[in-house]
Order: structure tokens, then C-alpha cells, then sequence
């Protein structure tokens, strides 16, 4: 890039801002997580993630949202499994996560604050689980 | 390009020096190797500041925090990490009290820590000027440029109240309001990166971490007294903060951040860097503008101020590392913010570089105001092997030591200047009961004899005959006439001396002087050092009814002069001693005795 004028070192951090604040973790109050077991990974979970970090991006929504990677859910049998933990939404997991229910997933649940409907699984035995 | 993870990787001095350069080549070839190249973005940063624990390996989103990783974890780090999602439970940070692993937002060392100056170390590439522009950089030039007239960047800087981090705490603003006062068709902007106190390595590391940030002030500082060229001072002995500053300078050249013109507007600036050769007094401002108009470095008196007559008999704005780094915050966030931090007297935060007898060396900053009892013991984690507190020396040979009883004072300049000691650049030097104060001092001299430059008497002559009597001390021939003599030639030094060097130089001496006499007094008088730091008064000897004849300290000896056998217990050979302490570190059954 030569010299730059104001405007265009504007527009340069701009695009740069939402690329750097992904390593941020401060501030951002909504979390994805996805499954990626062995399960997960083999029911497609990396195109799912994939497709989450874009349609983060592709909504405006880097600056707010931590997508992380995790375990096994313990619910194999409707992999890919995500859940997603945001203020004024209940905390939800879904199953079946294929591209196209994750861009769903960010369309409705993160901007229209609506759930997916046809894909939520509960956590598996929460009482069992708790301590 | 979507990348799922970050790994940041510490690339500064310390870390570099225990392989992280490896690392992060190695974890490249991994991910590379295992099909993860394009999902995980591999960064090397600035210092992380806790270079106890280096090399460092910091994994994102999942904030992990890695310590002491070896080239041969890379792929490890990959495969479990990266591509399962599982921590590495081996390599994650452990705290110290509680022994278990944590991450990075729980960690102690950090937790009491407020960044402003190295709020880039550790996040951004400083090599990338991209990332620096990510992080709001060049938004306080841009600030400046379009929308600030000069007394309006003077204004701010007035309101928060900040001070030239590299010793006496002068009111920046004052400094650049005289310099954009005073008439002239040239003057000068100057950035003193000759930080030379031993143990410390505060401007070292923000230069290495976040260089842009430097630039950008010294930009700033241009357009508001009217000069159009910077100097760099840095010492030659720091190779990577030289070659990132110059990557930093050359990338702010080719976005027009430099140079003619800049961004569109009439403000042209450009900076070059200067190379000390490593002359302490070269810190001096006086003596650091004489190196760079090429003579040799020796303080002149003031006035007149640099700011007046300074670079080439031009007006000059002469400021440290850290004070220049704090400044495009402070447009940014203006200057009633900045004020919100910190004491009454001293604004905002204070780098330190935390070394000595300390669990968690490395470099910290804080909120002016904090206590030492806070950064030793919260943040540094304590004294080393749980021994006990002897003092913590501030400002390097400028500086003085604190003692246990002045430990919950709040840091600022007034404070420790209160204390017989000063703020100096920033070194923080904990040492415990195995520090004799007296050899600690004739330590400081003894650079102080070496880095004198022999331009005024005071200096010359006194730090000369300082190391002389505590030399004398050390070797149990003092007086009691000599410690008075110890006071005198310091408090003449301190008024008579020529530049902060020689004015200074006494204060190690004076200070221990003052808080720990009786040790002084008992190295003359009872010709006895308790911590065995001065040989020449220790001598060391076996205990024949707790010796049980294993022969361990024998074998431990360097110069075989502990002799004996199971029946006959051992003795030692005082005469071939060379009062190395070995034995006495040996022997399990405190048989060796140290007097």
C-alpha cells in the first residue's frame, strides 16, 4: 500500500478492528461453543464452525461473540451439536448443526432473539451431572 | 481467511532467549504439517511481562495460558489443542498458592495489574503496523492532525497531569510548552531509549513490543512545537528493539504515517535512529544530545534547558520510552481520564521491572499509588525459597533501598523521594536475607566509579572514594571514622555534582547507611557479615559433634580443602578456603558453621 490518506487509513482500521478483535476475549458476552469430539468432527462440526466465524462476521456481530471449540456434548447421536450462551436468551443447545441451521442459528438467535426451532436438544441429565 | 484460533507467542528479549523464536517457527511447520494452516493465526508478540515463566505461549479464544514451553511441544500443542480442542493440562500456567492450573484472566501476577503503556505487548505483532491501526493506533495522530490545535494537545496533556517517566518526574506539558514557545526555524524531537540501570528493562521491552506507539507520540509531539525531525537515542546492546523500531518506521514511511505530507495533511516529520554505544550517563539528556551531534557524551550545566537550547543549540523535547507511550492514549481518552488514575501528585501508571530474590520476575505495571507490599507480594508472588524480606531498591545506583516497615507507602514520585530513594526509570530489585546491604551498595559504586565520565570533581573523585571505604568495609578494616567520612563525601556529591549521575550516585550508599546502620556497625566492629556476601569476614568451620562423617560437603568443595573420614569427622583447610558457601549449602545436618 503506498501513501495513505485519511480516509483510507480509516477504512483500514476498520477492517482491521473486527479481524484483531477476534483474539479478544474482554467484553464479549455472547459464546458459541461447538462440539468437536470425535463425534463431532466426524458428523461435520469444522464446516459448522467455519460457518459460524462467517456469519459472525457477515452480522456484525465479531466484536460481541466468542466462538470456542469444546467437547463431546454427550448427545452423538444429533452431531454437530452447538450451544450458544447469550444475556436475554436461554442458555440453548442445539443438534443437527449443518451450515445452513448455523446461519440460522446466528440470523435468529443472536440478532433476532428468536430460538431456531426444530433443533434444540436439552443438556443430557442435568441432574446427574450437577455436583 | 477464517481463523478459529490464535496462537500468541512472546518474541521479547527474555523469551527470545529461551527459544520462542523455535517455537513459533516450529508450531508453523506444525500446523502446516497437520492440516490446520489456514484455521489458526500464528502471532509473535511483544513481552508478556512475566518472564519468570517464559517462554510464553498464549491460546485464543480459549484464553489458555501456556508457561515454559520447549520447541518439542509445538506439536503437541497442534494436535491436542488446536485440532481436539483439549487444553495441554502439562503446559498450563500453575499458581503458586493455589497449585492448580488457571487462565490467564485469574492469574494473580496479572490481576492487580492496569495497562496503558504496554496495553499493545503481548496482543499485537509489532512488526505489523496493520495490527498497531487495529488497536486504535494512528487514531491520536489522525486526532491531532485534523482537529487539535497545538495548545489544545498541551491543554490535554496539562489536565492529565502527566510526568517524564524516565526519572524526575518533570510535567511533560510544561516541557513542550516552553519548547513550541520559544522562536526558531528548527527544533527537535528526541526519544531517550538509553535505559542502562541494571535490572532494568522497562523501554527495552515497549520499543520490542509496541514500537508504532513511540512513533506516533514523537508525531504528535512534532506538530504540537513545531519541529519536523525525531531522533531515536537507543543503545546499541538492544539489537531487536532496534530492528523493530526500524520495521516500524519503515511501514509508517510507506502508509505516508511519516515522512512528507502526512495523511494528506501540510504536517511533514520524519525520525531517525541514533545508536548509543552504552554509556550510563548517556541517559543524561545533556550528555545523550552531545552523542548525537556526535561528540562525546558529557552533561553540560542547566540551564539552559534542552527546551530552550538543546539538539544542535535548537529547542528540544527530550522524553523517555514510557512517557511517550503513554501519550496517544491520553489524546485518545483525554486527559481527565488519564487524571482519574493514580495519586494526587503523579498520574496514571508506572512500568517496573520486577527482579532479585522473586517469584515472579518479570515486567509489571500499575496504578501510581500501589504499594510495594502489593507488587512484591501479590503480583511478584513473594520472595524466592520463603525467605525473609531485606529491602527492595528502586531507581537502580540512582535509586535507594525500602525496607520492610516502608513496604505499604503508596508508589509515587513524592512518596519515594520521601524515602531517601526515587522513581528513577523503574528497575525494582527485591533482595532477601542473603544480601549484605553493605556489599549491595559497594556494588552500585562500583558502577558508579566505572560510569562516571570524569567531566566534574564531585563525580570523579567521590564515587572513587565512596568504593574506597566501603571496600574497606567489606574487607573488615573500617573505622567508625569512615562511616561518618561515607556521609560527608555523599552529602558533597549530592549538592556539588554536575548532572543527576553524580548526584545520585551516593543515595545506595546513604540510604543503606540510614536504614541499616547496625549492619555497617557490625561489619567494623564485631568484623562480621551475617549474610556471608563479604568473604573476607566469613569464615567457615565444622561443628566435630553434629558432624556425622558423611563427606558430603568434601565432595561439594571446588578446591579440596575439606578433609576427613567417617571416624575422625571432617575439618576444613581455612587457608585454601575460598569462601564459596558450598558446604555450608551442603551439609544436612547444620554441621558447617558459617561466622
Amino acid at each position: 500500500m503506498g501513501k495513505m490518506t485519511l480516509e483510507e487509513l480509516r477504512k483500514l482500521r476498520e477492517a482491521q478492528k473486527s479481524e484483531i478483535s477476534k483474539r479478544d476475549t474482554a467484553g464479549k458476552d455472547i459464546t458459541i461453543f461447538v462440539g468437536m469430539g470425535t463425534c463431532g468432527i466426524a458428523a461435520g462440526a469444522k464446516t459448522t464452525f467455519d460457518t459460524l466465524i462467517k456469519a459472525v462476521d457477515a452480522n456484525g456481530l465479531s466484536d460481541k461473540v466468542v466462538v470456542k471449540q469444546t467437547g463431546c456434548m454427550g448427545l452423538c447421536y444429533v452431531e454437530p451439536t452447538v450451544e450458544v450462551i447469550a444475556p436475554g436468551m436461554p442458555q440453548t443447545i442445539y443438534g443437527k448443526v449443518d451450515s445452513a441451521t448455523a446461519e440460522e442459528i446466528v440470523k435468529k438467535h443472536l440478532v433476532e432473539h428468536t430460538l431456531v426451532e426444530g433443533h434444540i436438544y436439552d443438556r443430557p441429565a442435568i441432574d446427574i451431572v450437577k455436583k | 481467511m477464517a481463523f478459529k484460533h490464535f496462537i500468541l507467542v512472546c518474541g521479547g528479549t527474555g523469551c527470545e532467549s529461551s527459544k520462542s523464536d523455535e517455537i513459533y517457527k516450529e508450531l508453523k511447520a506444525q500446523a502446516e504439517a497437520q492440516g490446520v494452516a489456514n484455521e489458526v493465526q500464528i502471532v509473535k508478540t511483544g513481552c508478556f511481562g512475566f518472564c519468570e515463566k517464559g517462554p510464553i505461549v498464549k491460546i485464543l479464544p480459549t484464553e489458555s495460558f501456556y508457561v515454559e514451553v520447549k520447541p518439542e511441544d509445538a506439536k503437541e500443542l497442534i494436535a491436542e489443542h488446536i485440532i481436539k480442542g483439549r487444553e495441554v493440562q502439562r503446559l498450563l500456567y500453575k499458581d503458586a498458592r493455589q497449585k492448580e492450573r488457571v487462565k490467564t484472566t485469574d492469574i494473580e501476577f496479572y490481576q492487580k495489574q492496569f495497562r496503558i503503556v504496554l496495553r499493545n505487548c503481548s496482543v499485537i505483532d509489532p512488526e505489523n503496523i496493520n495490527e498497531y491501526i487495529a488497536r486504535d493506533g494512528y487514531m491520536a495522530l489522525e486526532k491531532v492532525l485534523f482537529s487539535m490545535k497545538p495548545e489544545d494537545v498541551i491543554n490535554e496533556l496539562k489536565i492529565s497531569g502527566l510526568r517524564g517517566r524516565g526519572g524526575a518526574g518533570f510535567p511533560t506539558w510544561r516541557k513542550w510548552d516552553f519548547t513550541r514557545q520559544v522562536p526558531s526555524e528548527q527544533k527537535y524531537v528526541v526519544c531517550n531509549a538509553d535505559e542502562g540501570d541494571p535490572g532494568a528493562y522497562m523501554d527495552r521491552s515497549t520499543i520490542e513490543g509496541d514500537p508504532h506507539s513511540v512513533i506516533e507520540a514523537m508525531t504528535i509531539c512534532g506538530y504540537t512545537i513545531g519541529a519536523t525531525k525525531g531522533f531515536v537515542y537507543i543503545r546499541a546492546e538492544y539489537p531487536l528493539a532496534i530492528e523493530r523500531l526500524k520495521t516500524a518506521i519503515n511501514q509508517a514511511h510507506e502508509y505516508g504515517l511519516l515522512g512528507q505530507n502526512i495523511l494528506g495533511s501540510n504536517f511533514s516529520f520524519d525520525i531517525e535512529i541514533r545508536l548509543g554505544a552504552g554509556a550510563f550517563v548517556c541517559g543524561e539528556e545533556t550528555a545523550l544530545l552531545h552523542s548525537i551531534e556526535g561528540d562525546r557524551g558529557m552533561p553540560t550545566p542547566r540551564p539552559p534547558f534542552p527546551a530552550i537550547k538543546g539538539l544542535w543549540g535548537k529547542p528540544t523535547v527530550i522524553n523517555n520510552v514510557e512517557t511517550w507511550a503513554n501519550i496517544p492514549v491520553i489524546i485518545n481518552k483525554g486527559g481527565a481520564w488519564f487524571a482519574s488514575i493514580g495519586t494526587e501528585t503523579s498520574k496514571g501508571t508506572k512500568v517496573f521491572a520486577l527482579t532479585g530474590k522473586i517469584n515472579n520476575s518479570g515486567l509489571v505495571e500499575v496504578p501510581m499509588g500501589t504499594t510495594l507490599r502489593e507488587i512484591i507480594f501479590d503480583i511478584g508472588g513473594g520472595i524466592k525459597g520463603g525467605k525473609k524480606f531485606l529491602g527492595a531498591q528502586t531507581g537502580g545506583p540512582s535509586g535507594g533501598i525500602i525496607t520492610e516497615e516502608f513496604l505499604d507507602t503508596p508508589i509515587d514520585y513524592e512518596s519515594l523521594t520521601a524515602l531517601g530513594s526515587m522513581m528513577g526509570s523503574g528497575g525494582l530489585i527485591v533482595m532477601d536475607e542473603d544480601d549484605c546491604p553493605v556489599d549491595v551498595s559497594k556494588f552500585y559504586m562500583e558502577f558508579c566509579v566505572d560510569e562516571s565520565c570524569g567531566k566534574c570533581a564531585p563525580c570523579r573523585i567521590g564515587t572513587v572514594q565512596i568504593h574506597n571505604i566501603l571496600d574497606k568495609i567489606t574487607k573488615g578494616n573500617g573505622t567508625m571514622l569512615d562511616l561518618e567520612n561515607l556521609e560527608k563525601i555523599g552529602h558533597a556529591m549530592k549538592r556539588a555534582a554536575l548532572c543527576g549521575l553524580g548526584q545520585t550516585a551516593p543515595n545506595p550508599t546513604l540510604s543503606t547507611l540510614k536504614r541499616f546502620r547496625k549492619v555497617y556497625e557490625e561489619h567494623i566492629n564485631d568484623k562480621l557479615c551475617r549474610s556471608g556476601k563479604c568473604k573476607d569476614l566469613v569464615v567457615y568451620s565444622i561443628n566435630k559433634e553434629k558432624c556425622i562423617g558423611c563427606g558430603l560437603c568434601a565432595r561439594k568443595c571446588p578446591v579440596n580443602c575439606i578433609s576427613g573420614d567417617k571416624t575422625q569427622k571432617y575439618t576444613i583447610d581455612t587457608s585454601k578456603c575460598i569462601k564459596c558457601g558450598e558446604c555450608f549449602k551442603a551439609c544436612k545436618f547444620n554441621a558447617v558453621i558459617k561466622k
